[in-house]
C-alpha cells in the first residue's frame, strides 16, 4: 500500500492510528463496503476465469439458496446446524481453549443418536425415543469434550492436538459401528434409519419439517448469549480466557472452569449431532459432520463470539454453499467456483476489521504530525 | 464516501447493462417459436420441455462418475436434447443432500431423475414417494421392486460379463508366464483389490476369477479390501502387498489408478476397471473391464419421454453394448488373446457361454446345487440357480452373487 522509498525519504502519505471508539453504524458501514467491494472483485474474477456474466452467476447463487420454498428451508436447516456447532464452540474459544474437536463431538452425538434410533426407535414411543436421543447425544458429545479438558487441567496436555486427534478416533468408531448397521452387509451404507415407522425422527412442529430444529437451535443461541453475558460462569470463562493467573488470583478454580466449560461445549456439539441425524439425514456415516465442525470455528471467530452475529455469519456461509450447488449445475462450474467467491468475500470481511480497529488518515491534513 | 458510492453505482450500471443484451435474445426466442422445423431441440417454452436430472456422487475427475457422464452425453446426443434439458448435480453425498437434490430436480420440472451411487437409493425412494409423476432411476440399487413404487427403477450393467472376458485376458497372460518358465503352474496366483465385501464386488471378482480359470485351471486368487471406493494410496498399498504375497496378475474393483501404478513399478500385469489404464501403466496394463451407461440412459430417457414404461430392473451386457473392454494393450497381452476374447464375447452374446456356470466352481468342495438341496443356509439361492448356471442380475438388476467359491481367499 505504501511506497517504501517515500516512507524513508519523507513523512508518509497515510497515518495509521488505533481508533479509540467506533460507532456501530460506522463499523457495520465499513463491513458493508467491504462486502460490496468483494462482490465487485468477484465479478471480475468470474468474468476472467469463466467468461460467465457475473450477475447471472450471483442470481444463480441467490436462486439456488432461496429461490424456491424448499431451497430456502434447506438453507435454513443447514444454517441451523452450522449455528448450533458454532454456539457450542463459543464458550471453549472464549476460554482460549482451542477446541478443534467439534467434528468428533458432533460425530459422537450423531452416532449415539443413530444407536438409540436403531435399537429403541422401532419399539418405544417416539417421545421417549427422542428424549433418549437428546440425552445420549449430549452425553456422547460431553464425553468427547471432557476428555481433553481433563487431561488439559490435570497434566496440561495440548488441547489442540488432543481434540484434533479425537476427531479421528470418533471417525473410526463410526466406521466400526457401521459394520453392524450397514444394509446390505458389506456395503458400508446404513441407509435411512427407521424409514417405515420414523422412530426417533424429529417430528414436524407448526407444520414445519425443521420446526423443532429451529426452536432448539434458537433456544441454544439465546441461552448461550445469556450464559456468556450475564451469568457468573460466563464471567469466569472470560477471565480464564484472558489470563489464567488472574483467574487463580481472584480465586477462580481454573481446572473446574475448564472441565465445566468443555462439558457444555462438547454437549452442545453432541446435540448438534442429534439435530443432524434425527432432524435431517436419518443416517450415519463418517461424513455426517461433513467438515462443519471446522467451518463453525470460522463462524465463531468471525462473529467475535456473539451468538446473534453467528446467525448472520453461518447463514451467509451456508447461503454461498447452497448457491454453489446451483451454479455448479447451471453453468457447469465446479463447486470450487463458489469457494473462490466465498474466499474473496471472507478476505475482504476479515480485512475490513483492520479498518474498524484502525483509522487511516491523509497526513497532509495534519502538518504537525511528524514521522517520529 | 460519496465518491465511492457513485463509483459503485456506475459499475453496477455497467454490469447490469452488459447482462441485459445477453438475456433478451433468449427471451424473445421463446415467444416467436422461431424455427420449429429445424431441430427437435428447440421446444417452445422451457417449462414444458422434457427434462432429465442427474445426481452424481463425484464429478468428471473420478472414473466411475466420468463413465456415467459419458453415458448421459451419449443419451443427450441420441435423443437430441439441448443443454437446458439435462440438469446435472455433482458431488452429492449419500445423505439428506441426495433427497434435497432429487426433490429440487423434480421441482425444476425434470421428468426422469438418475442417481449413480449405491447409498443414494433410500433418498431416491423417499423422493419417488413424494413425486409419483416423476420417474426415478437408481444405479446399483436393489430396492426398486421391493418398494412397490411404479416410478422407482434400478439399473446396472452385466459388468460380470466383461470382467469374465478380462479374466480370460489375465489367464492367458499367466499361461504365457508358465510357458516361459517364469512361474510354475502352482504359482499361478492372482491378486484382487476390492472396495467393500458385498455382492457387487464379490460377483465382480468371482467372474474375473472364473474367466481366468477357464483358460488356466490351476489359478488361485487372493482378495483384499480397501473399504473405500476411491482411495488411491490404499489401493496402491494393497496391490503392493498382494504382489509381495506372490500375485502374478492384479485386478481391481475400486475407482482409482492406485493399483495400476503399483503394478507398473513392480512390473506385474494388471486388469483395470472403468478407465483405460494404459496411460498410467504402459508396460503393465492388459485391459480394463468397462461399463457403458449410454444404452440405459438412452433407453430410460426415451421411454420417459414417450410415456412408455421403464423396466423396474434393467441389466444388460454385451448384447446391448452396455459392457466391454478398453483397448487391449498389445505390448503386454499374450499371443492369441484377441481371438480368445472375440470367441468369449460371441459365446456370451449367443447364450452358449454362461459366466456363472455351476459346473465351473464349487463352494466348500460341493456344487451349489447340492448345497441348495442339503444346506438351509444356501436355500436363499434356490431362485437364482437353474439350468446349470447362476442367474446373475436377472431377478433384480443389482448383483446378487455373494458366494465365496473355492480357489479364492479373502485376506481381510
Amino acid at each position: 500500500m505504501l511506497n517504501d522509498h517515500e516512507v524513508l525519504a519523507k513523512e508518509p502519505f497515510f497515518r495509521i492510528t488505533k481508533r479509540a471508539h467506533i460507532s456501530n453504524l460506522k463499523s457495520w458501514g465499513i463491513r458493508l463496503i467491504a462486502v460490496v467491494l468483494s462482490l465487485i472483485v468477484c465479478a471480475f474474477v468470474i468474468m476472467a476465469i469463466t467468461g460467465e456474466n457475473p450477475f447471472n452467476v450471483y442470481l444463480g447463487i441467490i436462486d439456488g439458496a432461496i429461490g424456491k420454498k424448499r431451497r430456502l428451508w434447506v438453507t435454513i436447516r443447514e444454517t441451523l446446524t452450522l449455528l448450533i456447532i458454532a454456539v457450542g464452540l463459543t464458550p471453549a474459544f472464549k476460554m482460549r481453549f482451542w477446541n478443534i474437536g467439534a467434528e468428533g463431538q458432533v460425530l459422537m452425538g450423531g452416532l449415539a443418536t443413530a444407536a438409540v434410533m436403531i435399537y429403541l426407535g422401532p419399539t418405544l414411543p417416539n417421545g421417549i425415543v427422542l428424549l433418549l436421543v437428546f440425552m445420549a447425544s449430549i452425553l456422547a458429545g460431553l464425553l468427547w469434550g471432557i476428555m481433553p479438558a481433563y487431561f488439559k487441567s490435570k497434566y496440561n496436555t495440548n488441547e489442540t492436538l488432543f481434540t484434533l486427534m479425537l476427531n479421528y478416533v470418533a471417525m473410526q468408531i463410526v466406521t466400526f459401528c457401521i459394520v453392524f448397521w450397514e444394509k446390505p452387509s458389506g456395503s458400508n451404507t446404513v441407509g435411512i434409519i427407521n424409514g417405515a415407522n420414523e422412530g426417533g425422527w424429529l417430528p414436524k412442529l407448526f407444520g414445519l419439517d425443521y420446526g423443532w430444529s429451529l426452536v432448539i437451535v434458537l433456544l441454544m443461541t439465546v441461552g448461550m448469549y445469556v450464559y456468556m453475558k450475564f451469568s457468573k460462569h460466563g464471567y469466569e470463562i472470560a477471565v480464564v480466557g484472558e489470563s489464567q493467573n488472574t483467574a487463580r488470583y481472584v480465586g477462580i478454580d481454573v481446572k473446574k472452569v475448564i472441565m465445566r466449560t468443555m462439558m457444555i461445549s462438547g454437549g452442545i456439539c453432541g446435540l448438534a449431532g442429534a439435530i443432524i441425524v434425527s432432524g435431517a439425514s436419518h443416517t450415519i456415516s463418517t461424513s455426517t459432520a461433513g467438515g462443519r465442525g471446522f467451518t463453525a470455528i470460522i463462524v465463531a471467530w468471525m462473529s467475535k463470539f456473539n451468538p446473534f452475529v453467528m446467525i448472520l455469519v453461518s447463514a451467509f456461509l451456508v447461503f454461498m454453499q447452497q448457491g454453489a450447488i446451483q451454479i455448479a449445475s447451471q453453468f457447469g462450474l465446479n463447486e470450487n467456483a463458489s469457494d473462490i467467491i466465498t474466499g474473496i468475500i471472507l478476505f475482504f470481511l476479515i480485512g475490513s476489521e483492520f479498518f474498524i480497529t484502525y483509522k487511516v488518515e491523509r497526513t497532509k491534513a495534519k502538518k504537525e504530525a511528524t514521522a517520529k | 464516501m460519496k465518491k465511492i458510492i457513485g463509483l459503485l453505482l456506475a459499475m453496477m450500471l455497467v454490469f447490469s447493462g452488459c447482462s441485459k443484451p445477453a438475456e433478451t435474445p433468449a427471451a424473445t426466442g421463446e415467444d416467436t417459436s422461431s424455427t420449429p422445423a429445424e431441430t427437435s431441440t428447440e421446444a417452445p417454452a422451457t417449462e414444458d420441455l422434457f427434462k432429465v436430472g442427474v445426481i452424481y456422487i463425484g464429478d468428471e475427475n473420478e472414473g466411475y462418475t466420468a463413465a456415467h457422464m459419458d453415458g448421459i452425453k451419449e443419451m443427450k446426443a441420441a435423443l437430441g436434447l439441448s443443454d437446458d434439458q439435462v440438469i446435472e448435480k455433482t458431488h452429492i453425498g449419500e445423505d439428506e443432500g441426495c433427497y434435497d437434490a432429487a426433490v429440487d430436480l423434480a421441482e425444476q420440472g425434470c421428468d426422469i431423475i438418475f442417481a449413480n451411487s449405491f447409498g443414494h437409493e433410500d433418498y431416491m425412494i423417499q423422493a419417488a414417494k413424494e413425486f409419483p409423476e416423476v420417474q426415478f432411476a437408481h444405479a446399483t440399487g436393489f430396492q426398486a421392486a421391493m418398494s412397490g413404487l411404479p416410478n422407482m427403477h434400478n439399473y446396472f450393467t452385466a459388468v460380470y460379463e466383461s470382467r469374465y472376458v478380462s479374466g480370460i485376458v489375465a489367464g492367458l497372460k499367466i499361461n504365457e508366464m508358465i510357458a516361459n518358465g517364469d512361474i510354475t503352474a502352482d504359482e499361478a496366483k492372482m491378486g484382487y483389490v476390492g472396495a467393500y465385501p458385498y455382492a457387487e464386488v464379490v460377483s465382480g471378482y468371482t467372474s474375473f476369477f472364473l474367466g481366468a480359470k477357464s483358460v488356466c485351471p490351476t489359478v488361485t486368487m487372493e482378495v483384499q479390501y480397501t473399504n473405500s471406493w476411491a482411495d488411491m494410496s490404499a489401493e496402491n498399498e494393497v496391490a503392493t502387498q498382494l504382489i509381495s504375497d506372490g500375485a502374478v496378475v492384479i485386478s481391481q474393483h475400486a475407482d482409482t489408478t492406485g493399483a495400476p501404478t503399483a503394478c507398473e513399478e513392480a512390473g506385474v500385469p494388471v486388469v483395470g476397471y472403468n478407465v483405460d489404464m494404459i496411460s498410467v501403466a504402459p508396460n503393465a496394463a492388459l485391459t480394463s473391464a468397462t461399463i457403458n451407461w449410454g444404452p440405459y440412459y438412452t433407453y430410460a430417457a426415451k421411454n420417459a419421454m414417450d410415456g412408455t414404461e421403464i423396466a423396474t430392473d434393467w441389466c444388460q451386457g454385451y448384447i446391448d453394448g452396455a459392457v466391454g473392454l478398453s483397448p487391449l494393450n498389445d505390448a503386454v497381452i499374450a499371443d492369441g488373446t484377441v481371438d480368445a476374447v472375440d470367441a468369449a464375447v460371441t459365446g456370451i452374446k449367443d447364450g452358449s457361454l454362461k459366466v456363472f456356470d455351476t459346473t465351473t466352481f464349487t463352494v466348500g468342495g460341493s456344487s451349489i446345487e447340492d448345497l441348495i438341496a442339503n444346506n438351509a443356509d444356501f436355500a436363499k439361492y434356490a431362485d437364482y440357480v437353474s439350468d446349470g448356471y447362476f442367474h446373475e442380475s436377472e431377478l433384480i438388476s443389482a448383483p446378487a452373487f455373494d458366494l465365496r467359491i473355492d480357489g479364492i481367499s479373502e485376506l481381510n
